[in-house]
């Protein structure tokens, strides 16, 4: 490579913003293995903890692969009008905040839900959604979309000559391409949810607790929060990192959120598509029960909207302030990252995706503790938190962008003496507008919806919307919580809507 | 004077020695089969490529070490010479301030010289609204304004057709030559050299040769150019 006689722009922006990500991944980890009491061993309680986390999501990453295969394949074969919208909402959970979620899913399979309704009242017995199988549920509703769109890219990923060639042989598809298409992919689908299962503390937080269903992660929060027991908290928090560097090691090499849907919208010729009716029923089906959940905070929220507590209202503006501040910092850590490029910064970015946001909170808690009320920090620590959990999102969506400008425009730029700042404020922001925007929208709306580190942390004045909803469920206020959750959900929707929309608009490139 | 000084350029497995001057006030084409180096040399003349040894000197000042902006040198690329998102006035006022906060008496200069290229009034216009000849306009414009002596060209014309590339040549020979600029200009074309060069640099085999009288060498041509230039 050709020997560059200067920088385009100085390297200390990306040194802070590395030195921050540095701090809140290895420093907090380096808090709690060192408070982590490891002579005491592990108790029953903490084995069973662990063998909850990683069964549930040996579950639930099995269900969504297994459920997602039909209506994978039904997609890539069938056409039919709002294809390309049901593909676009596939992508929508990522953004959606868990614990409205669950509320939904707690209007449906609940106690009080559809579902029980119509089986009392047809002589059966409720079931209830707590525990174990809650749990899955809830998994299964938030990456069974994933998996059928990582699915689908298998399929669509299929040459149409291939299609082409085996009606010509009269061979069968199955076999011959699906099959083999399908033993390459799904593995890897499998594996991607089974480690964002190990890490989702609000769906066990929610639908979790007592002793048979309780994760790591949740007994990490009961530990600090409950029992002040540090040490133990600490020690616990080692374990999910061990479970996490897993997580981060293949969700690494495996794309989750690329292009949110580019390409999906192919629908390629085929031969063999006998029982159409099979198919649209298996469309049907999973639009059923990733919409009817959903359409039930709607329902549900919307009549006691204006009998909302001030509190909740509060707790709103704290989110929004929240998630602001974070989409900010994200964009700005992942842009002076992007501009220092390099090998190290690659690592330093998906370094967070090693991280869980309660192994950060617990040591962030471990570190503040002794100075300060966590109380009084909580707001901070959860927007430096969040900002950090999404940047290696963020980054993915900035640093090509950023790789780009630099390549056609660095030397013009150069000869101009347009550096520094110039270099930022001319060239490269005018031009990654659309990836600036989007990323800003994923780490505002992610942030908004974050219901871990905040609950290591805050009291009643420092609550943000997710936790407010939460205490509200706690409380079995649920016409009042699902009012929470629509406020919730329409904001969280709106940021990302806004952020995406001022990265496109008048953005002629 | 833009002299080379023992120099020596590495990319890789690749090398170039250039040990030459350029004469002031005239144009000088670099010609070469593709591959030999020719962008290589421009890129460290314009200040892109670190030397392995050797200087880059003006008048007697060593340019070895400095920033691409602070050097004598405009570079016309062969593509991206404006940035998209700007306007054709901001484009060419960025020869004047690289923050963009141009002064009234700025802004009339920036008219001036898009006048003189041929681009009156196009100022608010964006590059994606002009012709491909009426952005190599707008390009020499910035570095007509640009008032720096020594103008580097990497076949910035080569995406136009011949006749749109002739009327430009001719541009630049009207207007900076005119001007008293040192002009270097990559190109594979000898037509090109012909209608414009006063001398031919010769890039091939690894050495980059001092320059010749344009006439002097085609009357003549060496073993070099007649290979690449074919028989005949």
């Amino acid at each position: 490579m050709a020997r560059s006689l200067v920088a385009i722009t100085p390297a200390w922006p990306g040194a802070v913003a590395a030195a921050l990500v540095l701090l809140l991944t290895l420093g907090t980890l380096a808090a709690v293995a060192w408070r982590a009491e490891w002579q005491g061993g592990l108790a029953a309680a903490d084995w069973a903890a662990i063998r909850f986390t990683v069964s549930q999501a040996l579950v639930s990453a099995a269900l969504s692969v297994l459920l997602a295969i039909p209506v994978a394949r039904a997609l890539a074969r069938r056409r039919f009008v709002g294809r390309k919208l049901l593909i676009t909402l596939l992508g929508a959970p990522f953004l959606l905040p868990v614990i409205v979620a669950v509320l939904g899913l707690l209007a449906v399979f609940g106690r009080g839900g559809i579902l029980n309704s119509a089986l009392t009242g047809l002589g059966f017995e409720p079931i209830s959604i707590f525990g174990f199988h809650g749990v899955v549920l809830a998994h299964v509703f938030f990456n069974l979309p994933l998996a059928i769109r990582l699915i689908l890219q298998g399929w669509l990923a299929i040459p149409a000559e291939r299609f082409r060639l085996a009606a010509t042989l009269n061979a069968s598809v199955w076999r011959m391409l699906e099959w083999p298409m399908l033993r390459a992919v799904a593995p890897s689908a499998f594996l991607v949810i089974f480690l964002i299962c190990l890490t989702s503390f609000a769906v066990a937080l929610t639908l979790g607790g007592g002793p048979r269903a309780t994760t790591v992660e949740l007994a990490i929060y009961q530990a600090l929060r409950f029992d002040f027991d540090l040490g133990r908290a600490a020690l616990l928090a080692c374990i999910q990192f061990g479970l996490c560097v897993l997580a981060a090691f293949v969700a690494w090499r495996i794309s989750i959120i690329d292009a949110m849907g580019a390409g999906l919208d192919r629908v390629v010729q085929r031969w063999d598509l006998r029982w159409p009716a099979l198919d649209y029923a298996m469309i049907a089906a999973a639009a059923l029960f990733l919409l009817v959940p959903l359409a039930m905070v709607v329902l549900r929220g919307l009549p006691g909207l204006m009998d909302l507590p001030p509190s909740i209202w509060d707790a709103a503006l704290r989110s929004v302030l929240v998630a602001t501040g974070s989409a900010i910092l994200c964009v700005a850590m992942a842009l002076a990252l992007s501009l220092h490029g390099g090998a190290l910064v690659a690592i330093i970015g998906v370094l967070p995706l090693a991280a869980s946001g309660l192994v950060v909170g617990t040591g962030a808690f471990l570190i503040v503790f002794p100075f300060i009320r966590p109380a009084d920090v909580a707001l901070i620590v959860t927007m430096l938190v969040n900002a950090v959990l999404a940047l290696p999102f963020a980054l993915r969506a900035i640093a090509p962008a950023v790789a780009a400008v630099s390549e056609d425009f660095g030397r013009l730029a150069l000869s101009l003496r347009l550096t520094g700042w110039s270099w930022l404020r001319i060239v490269v922001i005018p031009r990654i507008r659309r990836p600036l925007g989007f990323a800003a929208g994923l780490a505002a709306a992610l942030s908004m919806g974050d219901l871990g580190v905040i609950t290591l942390f805050a009291g009643e004045a420092q609550e943000t919307l997710p936790f407010a909803m939460y205490r509200l469920m706690g409380a079995y206020r649920m016409e009042a919580a699902a009012s929470a959750a629509l406020v919730l959900l329409a904001l969280s929707l709106s940021l990302f809507w806004i952020c995406d929309r001022g990265g496109r608009t008048d953005a002629d490139l | 004077m833009l002299t080379c000084k023992a120099l020596e350029l590495r990319q890789g497995d690749f090398t170039l020695q250039a040990d030459l001057a350029f004469t002031p006030g005239q144009v000088t084409a670099l010609i070469g089969p593709s591959g030999a180096g020719k962008s290589t040399l421009l890129a460290a003349l314009a200040g892109f490529l670190a030397p392995e040894s050797g200087q880059v000197l003006w008048e007697r000042q060593d340019l070895t070490r400095t920033a691409p902006g602070a050097r004598p040198t405009s570079v016309l690329f062969q593509d991206n010479n404006l940035f998209p998102h700007l306007t054709i006035g901001q484009n060419v006022g960025l020869a004047l301030r690289p923050h963009l906060r141009l002064t009234t008496d700025e802004k009339a200069k920036v008219s001036d010289v898009l006048a003189q290229v041929g681009l009156d009034g196009f100022e608010a216009r964006k590059p994606a609204a002009l012709s491909g000849g009426q952005q190599s306009r707008a390009a020499l414009a910035r570095v007509l304004l640009a008032d720096r002596p020594v103008v580097l060209l990497d076949e910035p014309f080569a995406a136009l057709g011949p006749g749109l590339k002739d009327e430009m040549l001719d541009l630049v020979q009207g207007h900076l030559r005119a001007a008293g600029r040192t002009l270097i200009m990559v190109t594979h074309d000898p037509a090109d050299a012909k209608r414009i060069a006063d001398q031919v640099v010769l890039v091939a085999g690894g050495i980059a040769a001092p320059p010749v009288q344009t006439e002097t060498l085609f009357a003549n041509p060496p073993q070099a150019l007649t290979d690449y230039l074919g028989a005949g």
